[in-house]
């Protein structure tokens, strides 16, 4: 069993609207020195395989397909045994 | 061909499918259905409609879970035979997700959901959605979404240029498309395109809260009424 924790981004070329409004929320309580807030998804999941070739392969496939819009998001992840 | 039978899918979460049924039936006075997601035919039917509203809570992105219900198997079939499809709203959401249109959406730029009515611009007159329209008539249609700023790639916005896939743009009451016409942050103020074969249309205006007489405003009675046509063609 191996576990994944996927992380789903807008990608960098494109204006993240809700982490821009963090942004100003943070600038107005005085936190001038934050930058570059960006805000995505965090997904956790299972994997029920036992070979980790096979589990990663497996998150890039439903990553691509499913959990991220390649069009405008980018994902990263990690994977660990369980 | 004439008279040509509708679908309407009901997801769960969809909202308007009752709207669209209704402008059909009682307005167009045509045969109508609703087909449930969970189906795998679309029962001979000649016009699918995939109406707005929440798909599946619009949970992960819009319309990324309803393109993997059973019914949009049928329907990317019937597609790519050239049948006739039209997503309005979260149908448009469904088909950018399915890569029947190309593109995604994302975030309004102002992160409001914005509920009111808009001017449109119709690009292109030449399809079966708009034949019943003027090229660049002003139509007035509501909108009303929180994920409508439409986004693609350079490449796709010059192909969309190249082929006159976009349909109708946000534009102000002169027909001028700035970016104070634009509510929601699209790219080139796109609120509808078509694909490259001109059957499948996506737009995140509301057509079917504009066809009643009734309500006060009957420029959306124009792209079902130019749908009928195009069946008499």
């Amino acid at each position: 069993m191996f576990h994944a924790k996927i992380k789903v981004t807008l990608r960098k070329s494109i204006l993240d609207p809700q982490g821009k409004a963090t942004e100003n929320s943070l600038h107005s309580l005085k936190y001038n020195s934050v930058k570059n807030v960006r805000i995505g998804k965090y997904i956790e999941l299972d994997i029920d395989e036992s070979n980790e070739e096979k589990a990663r392969s497996l998150v890039e496939e439903i990553s691509n397909k499913l959990l991220s819009n390649p069009i405008m998001e980018d994902y990263t992840y990690e994977l660990e045994k369980k | 061909m004439s008279n040509p039978k509708f679908g309407v899918v009901i997801f769960p979460g969809s909202n308007c499918d009752h709207d669209s049924y209704y402008v059909v039936k009682k307005i167009l006075n045509h045969e109508v259905k609703f087909i449930w997601h969970q189906e795998t035919s679309l029962d001979n039917t000649d016009v699918i409609i995939l109406p707005g509203g929440f798909s599946y809570g619009d949970y992960l992105r819009s319309g990324a879970i309803a393109r993997f219900s059973p019914v949009m198997n049928a329907v990317t079939d019937f597609a790519k035979k050239g049948g006739i499809v039209i997503g309005i709203c979260n149908g448009f959401q469904i088909l950018l997700e399915a890569g029947l249109l190309p593109g995604a959406m994302m975030k309004n730029n102002s992160l409001k959901f914005i509920c009111k009515f808009v001017n449109l611009k119709v690009a292109n007159n030449d399809t079966p959605f708009t034949n019943k329209l003027e090229k660049d008539e002003i139509i007035n249609i509501p909108i009303a979404h929180g994920d409508g700023n439409y986004f693609a790639s350079e490449d796709t916005i010059k192909e969309l240029q190249d082929n006159n896939q976009i349909v109708f743009q946000y534009c102000d009451k002169n027909g001028n498309i700035s970016d104070e016409a634009n509510p929601n942050g699209s790219l080139l103020n796109i609120a509808g395109i078509i694909n490259k074969q001109k059957n499948v249309l996506g737009m995140m205006p509301h057509p079917e809260r504009a066809s009643d007489k009734v309500l006060g405003y009957t420029d959306g009675y124009k792209i079902f009424d130019s749908i009928i046509n195009y069946f008499k063609l």
